[in-house]
């Protein structure tokens, strides 16, 4: 494992998707007032919810605006990354371009995740950013060494939960063939993050934290960010973390046993 | 002579297209899945008790994501991303020679793809049911017909508007971003997230100018039996079908006359 050749072979995976990518420049403007038409149909739809209710869920409508940030900034990375590249995975599969990115001297995985980029997600994150700026403002939260680090912790281990969650579908690919469809299902999994898990029936509660951890995503960061977490949650989501990240790399290893290549 | 010749055509196409479409059955079913989204929005509102701040009963709401659910199902439109895939390949080419509108190929596989689909939504209504006893009901043949028929007046404006948007494919080769662009305000304004009912009254003012509120919410209210003006959403309905078809057809003659191939 060389880890400056994976950073100098990162650093010309950048250079040639941003060359493609910038080919459709009206794209990208196109992308961005997506991006903020979404933010503020989310924030709408948050503004009826509590239109007669001070709280949703225990959450007050500052508090959830945490929530719309974290679930805009994580989108945003989904739509930079997760969404470009592992989408590419069903094609390399169905056409048998996978064959060639086996061959090459660098590990297939890192490849098949890393390879594109597109750059409207950025613009994505920032306004994520933004508003999870505006939000510290209007809830007062005082910035400090252990919060911003406490924070950066979670935020990390949702952005890999999130990650695993799209490998793993997208490597069915190789029994299926087609698992575009389930990739929709995902998202629309995703689409509760923009909620606080409290707002749910206690049954959904459970399905979306323990089958499908998407409760981990937004609620955990949100409530670091609130001061109101507990010291058993952020440890519990480090450990869900590692475990999702190690159980779909051995899943990869596992599926390419059962890549047979297409028309043969 | 003609009609039987049309006759036979429309009856060809849908038989392919319809065969066609029963190879991908778990691809629909998957589909069918990821439109769930409006019971998790009904679970925010039951669990929340928000609903009594609008004046509709929990069950009266739940009969209404229900419907939408169901309007949704059957007035899905994907025409922009089949037309795009098909103009970047070249495929339309062919196409055009033949003596038919490619729309109307479109048209088929939407149509099939419905009836495909129906089984699967009629699955997820019964769990619905199952797990929501009390607000089962049977609605009354007239209102049945008549919600069938503002289904498809609905999945008639989107399919224009769609296939409008498709013909810009003509002019810049990327038209699903601005396809993706339109489905936004669609899915917040729409009433698929929350009942148009509940917007706020600076919204509701002038929403119903929109095509928007046409596409699922006037057909879930007429579905589920909540208040609703018949005779005027199904004439705002017929209007914008009435308004969009000449600009489609426009777009299409001077969109076929800028064509070139690829690689001409």
């Amino acid at each position: 494992m060389n880890l400056r050749k994976y950073f100098k072979v990162y650093k010309k995976f950048l250079y040639s998707s941003f060359a493609s990518e910038l080919e459709y420049k009206t794209n990208i403007l196109v992308d961005l007032i997506t991006a903020i038409l979404s933010l503020i149909g989310s924030i709408f739809l948050l503004s009826i919810f509590f239109q007669n209710n001070g709280y949703i869920g225990g959450w007050k409508f500052e508090q959830a605006l945490i929530i719309q940030a974290i679930y805009t900034i994580l989108n945003g990375i989904t739509n930079t990354w997760f969404n470009p590249n592992l989408t590419e995975i069903v094609k390399h599969i169905r056409e048998g371009t996978l064959d060639f990115v086996l061959l090459k001297p660098i590990d297939s995985q890192f490849f098949i995740s890393l390879k594109k980029i597109n750059p409207s997600g950025f613009l994505e994150i920032m306004l994520g950013f933004f508003l999870l700026l505006f939000c510290i403002r209007i809830n007062q939260i005082n910035l400090s060494l252990s919060f911003l680090s406490l924070s950066l912790i979670t935020i990390s281990c949702s952005i890999c939960i999130l990650y695993s969650l799209w490998f793993f579908i997208s490597t069915t690919t190789i029994w299926f063939v087609k698992t575009w469809n389930a990739i929709e299902v995902l998202r629309s999994f995703l689409y509760i993050g923009r909620f606080p898990l409290n707002s749910f029936s206690f049954s959904l509660r459970i399905f979306f934290s323990i089958i499908i951890p998407i409760a981990f995503i937004t609620t955990i960061p949100s409530e670091v960010f609130l001061g109101l977490s507990q010291l058993w949650k952020i440890l519990l989501e480090v450990i869900v973390a590692s475990v999702f990240l190690i159980t779909s790399r051995k899943f990869w290893i596992f599926a390419l046993k059962f890549y047979s290549s297409a028309s043969s | 002579m003609k009609s039987n010749l049309i006759n036979r055509k429309i009856f060809t196409l849908l038989k392919v297209q319809y065969s066609n479409m029963l190879e991908y059955r778990v691809e629909i079913a998957l589909w069918a899945i990821s439109g769930i989204i409006p019971f998790f929005m009904l679970n925010i509102w039951t669990n929340n008790n928000l609903y009594e701040s609008i004046n509709i009963s929990d069950v009266l709401l739940s009969r209404y994501f229900l419907c939408a659910f169901f309007v949704r199902q059957f007035s899905v439109v994907w025409v922009v991303f089949s037309f795009e895939e098909d103009s970047l390949m070249g495929k339309v080419s062919p196409y055009l020679i033949q003596p038919l509108n490619p729309f109307f190929r479109y048209f088929a596989q939407h149509l099939a793809e419905q009836i495909t689909r129906f089984p699967f939504a009629l699955i997820i209504a019964f769990f619905f049911f199952i797990f929501n006893p009390e607000s089962l009901w049977i609605p009354n043949l007239g209102i049945l017909l008549l919600s069938i028929v503002s289904t498809f007046l609905s999945f008639l404006i989107q399919f224009l508007i769609q296939s409008i948007v498709a013909c810009l494919c003509f002019w810049t080769e990327k038209a699903s971003s601005i396809e993706r662009l339109l489905f936004i305000p669609t899915l917040f304004l729409s009433g698929l997230l929350a009942p148009v009912v509940s917007f706020p009254s600076y919204v509701k003012s002038w929403i119903y100018l929109t095509p928007f509120p046409y596409l699922i919410d006037f057909p879930a209210n007429l579905l589920s039996g909540n208040e609703t003006n018949i005779s005027g959403g199904l004439s705002m309905q017929i209007l914008w079908i009435f308004l969009l078809f000449p600009l489609f057809k426009k777009i299409w003659s001077e969109g076929t006359k800028k064509y070139t191939a690829m690689g001409s």
